[in-house]
């Protein structure tokens, strides 16, 4: 002690229970999600008969399998019995579930913070990779397997080897229309999809200093598709703001405590980085993406790749296998790229900030193209219909639909066709992801709306006053 | 779990980037339970058409028959945590995953499954698939005690975490580790939540 720590130092230093020699740390975990897909652990637990070691931190949410249509009826039988299994769990095991039928249920990422179960300096587990979103209110949060996800089940508790620790400062302000899902693509097309591989990465500067939380969710949320094994940002006035009066969140003097407690996780002045990174925020224009990675991401105003420029053959190759997937001619602009629908949704972009955004862009205007609006939760539903924006997505031809996973992984039967272009504000653009032989083009909520008033991929800075 | 010591591998040299676990196995197959095998499901997408024919896709290979290890370039396993991914390479009986990177989450399933994600250099990558693709038979050697790689004539050394290398040469349970530290993790609980009472959900 004494010496300078990072706010993943500080988060770190007070969930370590005991460090082995060989420098593996049991760390305890303050908050455990579980959700549809968690199955796998549960027989885990069954098969050694044991019961739950923390069912009071353990929360559960029906969000991958859920319908988004005339709930609670699920037709499928087999993904019918994914969100009765989970059910069946938590009724077994005694943890909160957020159901189905639940008016607080949703995505997970979604849920955890909006209930306040999301806190500074906790640590968050869930078997769900975009875990990392949840690193936004300052908390440790990461995806885990499912062993650890049983591990965690019998013990509450996680063996983990520290990270390195990686700090990306962007300064400046983003222009006008544009998101925090700009700069995240603008992160993972700067360092890579694995460019933060094995690092507890942390953003700060002026850039996310002026995000608001949902902002701040989204861009720690994309952080695993650049491999980082978390993401977090200090709390700080937006957070404090954002917690008070949730409904699981610390209420009155016990807030007051806690908040004193939060002011202090925060990176000290010469606390050292593995790595440091600055990037700016006035640089970025609007980005989609083009290919199979969300590291396949290029400005609006762009051509897409052409292998026949590129030196090297392996990337060449790799070039010309997403070309051929997505559809695509080498050199062709990004905007005459047309699109066969449009998705508003997933722990990425779905949070009431996000279809504000998308309904600005899409009111009195009418949608060229089919398309799904799916709620990131029941709540941010309910208070989308009090500010009228599920009118805005109906009238412009939208389905306005319940929330859940949905068409960012497909599970629940939301699916784009093959071979069908879908403008996405979800975080994977991997082959198949929304569909066998889907091709996704991802981009912020904002550049969806523009793509689905156009039916091509659009520059929503040429479509304002259009 | 099963020991990792050594592995005499026919091997698949997949010449891939980016192999995320969507790839390793679509979705649509994750609510099916596991005494099925998943081996089936195993790059379903790339090997299978849509009338499930077979697209000749290199695992399916009469040369590739029997393949143990597989070869890929960079980031393999990136994406979601399923951990149905490394359950579909073992049902496969796929042992061995030879790469320059690993995505986090899939590195740590795969060693908790007894399965190798062994890491070697972008340029030794480019040199064992050349080599298994010039092989006549495309069979390497991974020795985890020396963390070395045999291929043909040529060897190269490959990296991986030290606990997760003893861990998958001892075949070691992480919970039977754990259950050790009782009483370490009550007095543990009982100290944070006396210091942060706010921590328990409100």
């Amino acid at each position: 002690m004494g010496q300078a720590r990072t706010l993943f130092d500080k988060v770190w230093d007070s969930h370590v229970i005991v460090t082995r020699e060989d420098g593996e740390s049991l760390l305890w975990v303050d908050r455990h999600f579980v959700h549809e897909g968690s199955h796998h652990a549960f027989r885990q637990v069954d098969a050694r008969s044991m019961a739950l070691a923390e069912p009071g931190l353990t929360f559960g949410v029906a969000d991958h399998y859920v319908p988004t249509r005339n709930r609670p009826a699920i037709g499928n039988p087999e993904i019918a019995g994914m969100v009765e299994r989970l059910s069946a769990n938590a009724a077994r095991h005694g943890f909160r579930l957020f159901g189905l039928e639940d008016p607080d249920q949703g995505i997970v990422h979604v849920v955890g913070p909006e209930q306040g179960l999301t806190l500074p300096g906790l640590l968050v587990v869930c078997g769900d990779s975009h875990t990392s979103t949840h690193g936004a209110m300052g908390a440790y949060a990461f995806g885990i397997g499912a062993s650890e996800v049983a591990h965690v089940l019998m013990t509450q508790t996680l063996w983990q080897r520290k990270p390195k620790r990686m700090r990306i400062r962007i300064g400046g302000a983003l222009a006008p229309g544009l998101s925090a899902k700009d700069l995240a693509l603008h992160v993972i097309r700067t360092i890579g999809a694995d460019g933060a591989r094995g690092h507890a990465l942390e953003y700060a500067g002026e850039a996310i200093s002026a995000l608001s939380m949902e902002g701040r969710l989204t861009l720690c949320n994309m952080s695993i598709e650049a491999g980082a094994r978390c993401a977090m940002v200090a709390p700080d006035a937006v957070t404090f703001a954002y917690l008070r009066g949730r409904p699981l969140a610390p209420q009155g003097e016990a807030f007051e405590r806690a908040e004193a407690a939060w002011r202090g996780l925060a990176s000290d002045p010469d606390a050292e980085f593995d790595r440091d990174i600055a990037l700016d925020a006035a640089a970025i224009v609007p980005l989609v993406t083009w290919g199979v990675s969300p590291e396949d991401a290029l400005p609006i105003d762009a051509r897409v790749p052409d292998p026949a420029e590129e030196a090297d053959p392996a990337r060449a190759a790799y070039l010309q296998q997403a070309l051929d997937y997505m559809g695509l001619k080498a050199g062709m602009r990004l905007e005459d790229v047309t699109v066969d629908r449009v998705f508003i949704g997933s722990c990425t972009n779905a949070r009431i900030e996000d279809l504000r955004a998308a309904a600005s862009v899409l009111i009195g205007r009418k949608a060229a193209v089919p398309g799904l609006v799916s709620p990131g939760s029941s709540r941010v539903k309910a208070q989308a219909e009090r500010e009228g924006l599920d009118r805005i997505f109906r009238e412009a031809g939208l389905e306005w639909a319940d929330s859940g996973c949905s068409m960012c992984v497909g599970m629940n039967g939301d699916l784009v066709g093959a071979g069908e272009r879908c403008a996405s504000t979800t975080n994977r653009n991997f082959r198949g992801r929304q569909g066998k032989d889907a091709r996704t083009h991802l981009m912020s909520p904002a550049m969806v709306a523009a793509a689905a008033v156009t039916g091509r991929l659009t520059d929503l800075r040429k479509l304002a006053g259009g | 779990m099963e020991r990792f010591t050594r592995l005499d591998a026919l091997a698949c040299p997949l010449g891939l980037a980016n192999v995320d676990t969507d790839q390793l196995i679509p979705a649509r197959f994750m609510s099916r339970p596991r005494s099925e095998g998943y081996g089936r499901f195993l790059l379903h997408d790339l090997r299978f058409g849509p009338e499930g024919e077979v697209l000749g896709f290199a695992l399916d290979a009469p040369r590739h028959a029997g393949t143990t290890a597989i070869v890929a370039r960079r980031n393999f396993g990136t994406g979601s945590s399923r951990e149905a991914a490394v359950y579909a390479l073992w049902d496969f009986g796929i042992r061995c995953v030879i790469a320059p990177s690993f995505g986090d989450i899939f590195a740590s399933n795969a060693v908790k499954n007894g399965l190798l994600p062994a890491q070697v250099s972008p340029d030794d990558a480019e040199s064992i698939l050349a080599l298994l693709d010039a092989a006549e038979v495309p069979r390497l050697v991974v020795d985890l005690e020396s963390l070395r790689i045999a291929a043909g004539s040529r060897s190269f050394p490959f990296a991986i975490d030290a606990v997760r290398r003893l861990q998958l040469l001892n075949g070691w349970d992480d919970l039977d580790l754990t259950r050790r530290h009782i009483d370490e993790i009550a007095a543990y609980r009982a100290r944070r939540v006396a210091e942060a009472p706010w921590i328990l959900p409100g």
